[in-house]
């Protein structure tokens, strides 16, 4: 009940939105219309009108310019609002469950394209064929390429080209020529059509569409097999159909009696040309971007870039040689995610795959609720019953004949047969949907009279296959108990299984002496791994990709998450960093997590630094019990220790480095970066207390010794220098800064010293191993820039610009630092606030 | 159909092995040109060398293991097989053809789980699955990671905490495979 409310309240909130922009929108119209029918008067008013304003009021303070931006920010909002009403659908479980999201969308696009006729009197936004075939479409195939499951596709090709190219054709043709057939039969009354254009509105009608699959049949988990037949179908037909479309407006515009053999057999070869085309551009690119990806290492925050730029170049291109741009992106989205996923960073794989899903996601809810509003729209809806009625009917049956009839053939070939009631639910997939729409809409008036017709045909067809079809695909999917998709677990054996089976059955081919799908298989793989691997993979990420290798990486990274998962939801979060060899096991795997060799060492080292009960190290379930208790044993001990770590590292929590080029702060090196700072200064102290006369408080050090020899048992050096230090006064510094940054105008704009101070990582390790010598090397190269150095001086001279003057000071308090100073007695108040500072 | 019919006839009961393994006869008569090709010297049986002797399977990172589990009932294949081992073989794997689903499976775990288990107790232990692990996985991988991997494969599956995997553990670990559909070969004519 509640959640309708919340339901209710998002959909008024957006509907009142929407009103509101509407009837902006409204006004904007109807200015443009003005404009329109007045054009001079208009600009000359809106210049006067321009200046008049300037000469009034000088600068305006606020302007409102709707025109300034209408066309972004219309863009945006709509993206807006369709999101908006994915998000109420998607609240609702229970409606989602029963209707397909991709029915309640149009619904909703009804809903919006209601609100705006009523606002507008006049449909204002519909789908274009421009928007949609190059902004909204090539994202939803590029991620049906990308993350196209590669081996059940080509095991399938077969089957699924043969239903595609064949299939896709036989739609077109049984449809034209029914529907000519009936018109000739005078079925349908009194319409301008001819057999071509007839043929050209059946190849249009033909495909079946891969966004109204895909959101359908994502709710359906049906078996694999059947999964990728209608899907690659689905992809692969609508290359074949914008082909189609082509050479038949071709063939239309050309004019009935100029066709003759040879323009056919053209048309026949440019539909060869332009599919085969198509997909070797996508090849193209896609190993484009795979040798691309070898060589971005250094440039990983736009590393994912390349794969959508790349990825729309391959589709305009393929669109610009008049090739099938959408067997284009299918097949360098196929193509290239092997090669990436395995050039690429782990964490830039996994922005691709999201990114890719948020633009696919999102596309194609604007799709649907597009497609929705389109539908309000008075033009459009011509009627004509017969025509429309035998549409759906030829659609439908003919999409069941074809089916049927080609995998009979099919089904004489295929080693497992698709069943009966594969082949119901393939026949009742055949959804057709935007690139429909899409290409009536590009339908030419002039050439075809009968376009308004056509459109709504194809609307009505579209609305029936998603809504009805799709309400019902659930329920039939559980009548016929179609043999659904096993949740799948990865087992380490099964995966080793499966591999020595497909060795088995390429030795039985062998034996046999034939050659199979396994032999072909076994080549190709030769194939890839020689040669492909070779050229398009990192040397680093090629040797990582056996399957079974894979899954144990991947067993042993969910065991590790598990494990921290298991330790935390038993409320010590200090088992996760009670030994260094579990953090470092920890960091490890998140950082370079496709390491598995690394993380497999540290988790040896983890499993048995607390339990050494396991000659061959491994992570398992039943070891996590073991180590639980080990870490409770050491519960108590590590208490006091832990609550050092987290002292000494409260002071990092405040500091936020923003970086275009890095994504995150390395941790562990801000503490050393951290130790570091805190010995600088501690020496800087140490130095002008010297100088001044003025000891570091005794107490402090006391303290802190303890503490400090308990976490640094390495550092011996560092301990004495740090010893004025103690950690729970890093908060306090801060509030110290201010009034010493305040009194000198010069460095006001100063931060808290530790922003800027970066030490590079590399340095900074040596520096935690390293002893008095390095450091002062350091400090002799680093301090003149060190900005708490800058800002220690600066209260004591005015002019502190003077740089030869610092650099003079400045070295001397490496080791030296006694015996050349020119630093002169400070002010009074100054020395208790430079204690309590440091 | 003349020439095919009279070499059919070659094949000494071909009817009877057609109805036990539900082959066509151009099946059949393919597996006997191949066995001919394959028995170079006529010896009426085929031996391991005769199988090593293929390049393809010397190729193969298992090749040797699938030989010998081919092999190892010690019952020599002659064509017109001796016994119904080597038809319960060629069915499991070979060719299952098209009618023959029912009849594999239970055929299919022990072959599969021979590939495993070299010294034939029954059990798949931990050196026997790092031997297939070495032959498959290749020189990347480091022994360490093998063992940790073989180890692991094992705790997977073995249920009874024994470390090793007994048929009826493999058998269960696999039961979501799809072994039919995994293990079958499309027979060309």
């Amino acid at each position: 009940m509640l959640r309708c409310g919340y339901a209710l309240f998002w959909l008024l909130e957006s509907v009142l939105l929407i009103c509101v922009v509407s009837s902006v929108k409204g006004e904007a119209v109807v200015t443009r219309e003005g404009s329109h029918l007045k054009l001079s008067e208009s600009s000359h008013s809106n210049e006067s009108q321009h200046g008049h304003s300037s000469n009034i009021t000088g600068i305006p303070i606020i302007s409102f310019k709707w025109h300034h931006v209408e066309t972004p920010y219309l863009v945006a909002f709509w993206v807006l609002v369709s999101f908006l009403g994915k998000l109420v659908i998607e609240a609702n479980h229970h409606v989602t469950s029963v209707i397909p999201e991709s029915a309640l969308l149009i619904c909703f696009g009804f809903i919006l394209g209601g609100m705006i006729w009523a606002a507008d009197k006049v449909q204002t936004f519909r789908l274009t064929p421009t928007v949609f075939f190059f902004y909204l479409l090539p994202q939803v195939i590029l991620d049906a390429g990308y993350h196209m499951p590669n081996k059940l596709f080509f095991t399938n090709l077969g089957g699924i080209l043969v239903h595609a190219v064949i299939g896709t054709c036989w739609n077109a043709a049984s449809l034209g020529l029914s529907l000519w057939g009936c018109q000739m039969g005078g079925a349908m009354g009194d319409l301008d059509i001819g057999l071509l254009q007839y043929l050209l509105f059946g190849s249009l009608m033909a495909a079946v569409d891969p966004v109204a699959v895909i959101a359908v049949f994502e709710q359906v988990h049906v078996n694999d097999v059947l999964f990728i037949m209608v899907f690659g179908e689905s992809l692969l037909n609508d290359g074949v159909t914008v082909v189609l479309f082509n050479v038949f407006d071709a063939f239309v515009s050309l004019g009935g009696p100029k066709i003759d053999a040879a323009e056919i057999i053209k048309g026949i070869v440019s539909f060869f040309v332009v599919a085969f085309g198509g997909s070797l551009v996508g090849l193209v690119f896609g190993l484009l971007i795979s040798l691309l990806t070898r060589c971005t290492k250094n440039i990983q925050i736009i590393e994912p870039g390349f794969i959508f730029v790349l990825g729309y170049l391959s589709y305009l291109t393929a669109e610009m040689l008049s090739l099938s741009a959408i067997l284009s992106i299918v097949f360098c989205g196929m193509c290239c995610q092997k090669y990436i996923n395995a050039n690429m960073d782990e964490n830039s794989v996994q922005t691709v795959r999201y990114a890719m899903k948020a633009f696919a996601n999102g596309s194609e809810t604007i799709i649907f609720v597009f497609l929705g509003i389109s539908a309000i729209d008075k033009v459009i809806w011509v009627w004509n019953t017969g025509f429309i009625l035998l549409t759906l009917l030829f659609v439908l049956v003919y999409r069941f004949i074809g089916v049927f009839f080609l995998t009979w053939i099919l089904n004489r070939y295929r080693l497992v047969p698709l069943e009966f009631v594969d082949q119901v639910i393939m026949s009742y997939g055949g959804l057709r949907g935007a690139v429909a729409y899409g290409l009536a809409v590009m339908l030419d008036e002039n050439k075809i009279k009968e376009k308004n017709l056509m459109v709504c045909t194809t609307l009505i067809v579209v609305y029936f296959t998603v809504i009805l079809q799709g309400i019902t695909m659930k329920p039939l999917v559980m009548w016929l108990k179609v043999k659904r998709a096993a949740v799948t677990e990865v087992s380490l054996l099964e995966k080793l299984t499966n591999k020595m089976f497909n060795h088995t059955l390429v030795a039985i081919e062998d034996i046999s002496g034939q050659i199979g799908h396994n032999y072909m298989r076994s080549k190709w793989k030769y194939f890839e791994e020689n040669w492909m691997s070779w050229i398009l993979m990192k040397p680093s990420a090629r040797k990582k990709q056996d399957q079974v290798f894979d899954v144990f990486h991947q067993l042993n990274l969910k065991d590790a998450m598990e494990y921290v998962t298991e330790g935390e939801r038993r409320g010590s979060l200090e088992f996760v960093r009670n030994e260094n060899s579990i953090i470092d096991f920890k960091k490890k795997s998140e950082s370079e997590s496709f390491d598995i060799n690394n993380a497999n060492m540290s988790n040896d080292h983890g499993a048995m630094s607390t339990t050494s009960r396991d000659p061959i190290p491994s992570v398992s379930l039943e070891m996590h019990e073991q180590i639980m208790k080990a870490v409770r044993e050491a519960e108590a001990i590590n208490a006091h220790h832990l609550l050092d770590q987290h002292l000494y590292k409260s002071r990092k929590q405040h500091r936020h480095r923003f970086s275009r080029s890095h994504f995150d702060i390395n941790r562990d090196e801000k503490e050393v970066q951290e130790i570091f700072q805190r010995t600088m200064r501690n020496r800087m102290k140490s130095f002008t207390s010297a100088k001044m006369g003025v000891k570091p408080p005794k107490t402090i050090v006391k303290h802190t010794q303890k503490e400090q020899q308990q976490k640094m048992p390495n550092g011996k050096s560092m301990d004495k220098a740090k010893t004025s230090y103690s950690g729970d006064e890093g908060p306090n510094s801060v509030s110290f800064v201010h009034p010493a940054g305040i009194e000198n105008p010069a460095f006001m704009p100063d931060l808290d010293p530790m922003d800027l101070l970066q030490i590079p990582p590399w340095l900074g390790e040596s520096e935690l191993d390293s002893s008095m010598v390095a450091l002062s090397h350091r400090a002799q190269v680093d301090l003149p820039r060190t900005p708490s150095n800058l800002r220690r001086l600066a209260p004591l001279r005015i002019s502190t610009r003077s740089t030869a003057s610092f650099t003079l000071e400045n070295i001397p308090d490496t080791q030296q630092m006694d015996s050349d100073q020119l630093q002169p007695p400070p002010p009074p108040p100054r020395p208790p606030r430079d204690d309590g500072y440091v | 159909m003349g020439s095919s019919s009279s070499s059919r006839n070659k094949i000494p009961n071909a009817q009877e092995l057609m109805r036990q393994t539900g082959f066509s006869s151009a099946h059949l008569l393919r597996l006997h040109d191949r066995f001919e090709s394959l028995d170079r010297d006529n010896r009426g049986y085929l031996s391991p060398d005769d199988f090593e002797a293929l390049g393809g399977l010397a190729m193969n990172p298992i090749g040797g293991r699938i030989i010998e589990a081919f092999f190892s009932s010690g019952i020599p294949w002659t064509f017109p097989p001796l016994s119904g081992f080597w038809l319960i073989s060629v069915q499991l794997t070979e060719t299952e053809t098209k009618k023959e689903h029912s009849k594999s499976s239970p055929a299919a775990g022990p072959g599969s789980s021979n590939l495993y288990d070299l010294d034939r107790d029954g059990k798949i232990s931990r050196e026997e699955l790092l031997q297939v692990l070495r032959a498959m996985l290749g020189l990347q991988v480091t022994e360490e990671q093998l063992q940790s991997i073989a180890e692991r494969a094992i705790q997977e599956a073995d249920l009874d905490k024994d470390d090793a995997i007994s048929f009826d553990e493999f058998k269960k670990s696999l039961e979501k495979m799809d072994i039919d559909t995994k293990m079958s070969v499309s027979f060309l004519k």
